[in-house]
């Protein structure tokens, strides 16, 4: 039931996107998502929603794959549609009482719910097609700029890796220690919310006491092989820009500053 | 053959709930180059505080630990004592850093600030020699213990030290992994002339060892040759420590008057000596 969970899936094709250099990708991703708020026109979305279709295609992920990433936030996407149907004044269009919908709202409604679909598709398209350990070491040096400013950016980097080395061993754990207390009688299942949430104390309790332990272990076994912080560190694959990621970068820079300049103009 | 690891009069002590602990009594002992150590002993004897010493994890309270010419109270030093005297400890999972198995192998010498395409080589190197080398890309979690404890060898080895500390490497694994792991840990010392000390509670493990130490109560009670230790079976099992089967049995048989050795380790031997009483 746990294993269910994934987070920052990974899905390798080999294509195109998949190969291009993690801090890239990452770049890109923030100008799509500045872009997704910078725009707010029909021609803007067009061609925002144009290019997040190209890289799909070029990423060979399913559609299919794409959408399930999209079914968990359709809840969150109908209330934003919602709200801003009913709460923006304007032109009524259809009312009942106090509830009216506006040609404003639905107008804002719509690009809202649109903007939120393709945020979701953007960045869960970075995530699936980086490995989280590209990942984890395209942001150590996109931030490594910043550390004289007090950015810890190794530290967070190998936090990254640390939480996703340890999610599948936490998973397992949980697992284990709920059937050790179902065995004796627990019951996680049946009962009003509340009821539930107190079944969890006898699962959580015992999972912290031994993440505690494990990174005492882990913290411990770090040292013994030399860990001391990113200053000496030296790593055993280097990122290195080839010319597409260059130009992938022009690109996105000429998309961002198109949608720049539409919102100016209009 | 020169020293590797020298303590002498190690003390160690800690308070818990007011109470004074002594994990370790004075502890003098020399581990030479390339020897195969084995420390045995109790849950709560001092040896996995002892192992800690080796690689200045933890810091003598009175007495010295000098590991290859360096005081592991030079702190300037630390690095390089770490170095030389690798460690593996008892739970594969929590010592394993990486999402992938190549990346936690090179955690140690990147963190030894060597250049890359020297690690790229010495990964390979460790994990060809840990016999694991198809494994490069899986991730460590859908590996057996056996497999992750091997991988973990390999992020030592990576580091080229002179000397390995496993601390009950074996404790958590199941029979065929234990296996595993004692055969790798053979092969680098006999193979790469690495020395080993390696702690256990599993009396075969020690059937193979230049040399077995036995501590109870933070103090070394016996030490010597495999057989010279477990052929003392009355006194091993008054401490409540085992002997391997076949030294039982040999001791048993003597008991009934039978003339053989009472050093015997394996069955080999033990069908040896059998064969040749009359």
């Amino acid at each position: 039931m746990l294993k269910d969970i994934t987070i920052g899936q990974h899905y390798p094709t080999g294509s195109f996107l998949h190969k291009l250099d993690p801090r890239t990708k990452i770049l890109t991703t923030f100008a799509i998502i500045a872009a997704l708020f910078i725009g707010m026109n029909f021609l803007s979305y067009t061609i925002l929603g144009g290019f997040i279709f190209i890289c799909i295609y070029l990423s060979k992920i399913p559609m299919k794959f794409i959408i399930k990433g999209i079914k968990p936030l359709r809840i969150i996407i109908m209330i934003t549609f919602l709200i801003n149907i009913f709460m923006t004044p304007g032109n009524i269009i259809w009312g009942y009482g106090r509830l009216n919908i506006t040609r404003e709202g639905l107008y804002q409604g719509s690009f809202m719910a649109v903007r939120l679909i393709f945020l979701v598709m953007g960045t869960s398209l970075l995530t699936l097609t980086t490995t989280p350990i590209a990942l984890t070491d395209g942001i150590e040096r996109l931030l490594k700029p910043f550390k004289k400013i007090g950015v810890p950016a190794h530290e967070l980097a190998m936090m990254m890796t640390i939480a996703l080395r340890f999610i599948p061993t936490l998973l397992e754990e949980t697992d284990k220690i709920m059937k050790a207390q179902i065995a004796r009688g627990a019951d996680f299942e049946s009962g009003n919310i509340i009821n539930r949430a107190k079944g969890l104390v006898p699962l959580l309790v015992p999972l912290f006491i031994s993440a505690f332990r494990r990174a005492d272990e882990l913290a411990m076994a770090m040292e013994a092989r030399c860990y001391r912080g990113g200053d000496l560190r030296t790593r055993m694959k280097q990122l290195s820009m080839s010319s597409k990621d260059f130009v992938s970068i022009l690109i996105v820079g000429l998309l961002l500053a198109t949608i720049i300049s539409i919102r100016i103009m209009t | 053959m020169g020293d590797m690891i020298t303590t002498d009069k190690l003390l160690y002590q800690y308070r818990t709930n007011e109470k004074e602990v002594t994990a370790l009594d004075e502890v003098s002992l020399n581990i030479y180059k390339g020897e195969f150590v084995v420390i045995i002993g109790h849950n709560g004897s001092g040896k996995s505080t002892f192992a800690k010493h080796l690689n200045a994890l933890l810091l003598p309270a009175s007495g010295d630990v000098i590991v290859k010419g360096l005081n592991t109270k030079d702190e300037d030093r630390v690095w390089e004592i770490r170095q030389t005297a690798g460690m593996v400890f008892q739970n594969p999972d929590n010592q394993i850093v990486a999402t992938i198995v190549e990346e936690d192998v090179a955690f140690g010498p990147e963190n030894l600030g060597i250049p890359s395409e020297e690690i790229v080589k010495r990964v390979e190197e460790a994990l060809k020699s840990v016999d694991m080398l198809d494994f490069r890309g899986k991730a460590p979690h859908m590996l057996s213990g056996g497999q992750k404890q091997r991988i973990a060898i390999a992020g030592v080895i990576a580091m080229r030290p002179d000397c390995i500390v496993l601390d009950e490497p074996t404790a958590m694994l199941d029979p065929s992994g234990r296996k595993e792991v004692i055969n790798t840990i053979k092969k680098l010392n006999k193979e790469e002339n690495i020395t080993v000390i390696h702690i256990t509670h599993f009396m075969e493990e020690a059937v193979e060892a230049d040399r077995v130490v036995v501590m109870e109560a933070g103090k070394i009670i016996l030490q010597g040759t495999p057989g010279e230790v477990f052929s003392q079976v009355d006194k091993l099992k008054a401490l409540g420590l085992d002997v391997p089967q076949v030294t039982d049995l040999a001791h048993e048989l003597i008991k009934e008057g039978i003339d053989i050795p009472s050093d015997i380790l394996t069955v080999d031997e033990m069908v040896k000596k059998l064969c040749q009483l009359k």
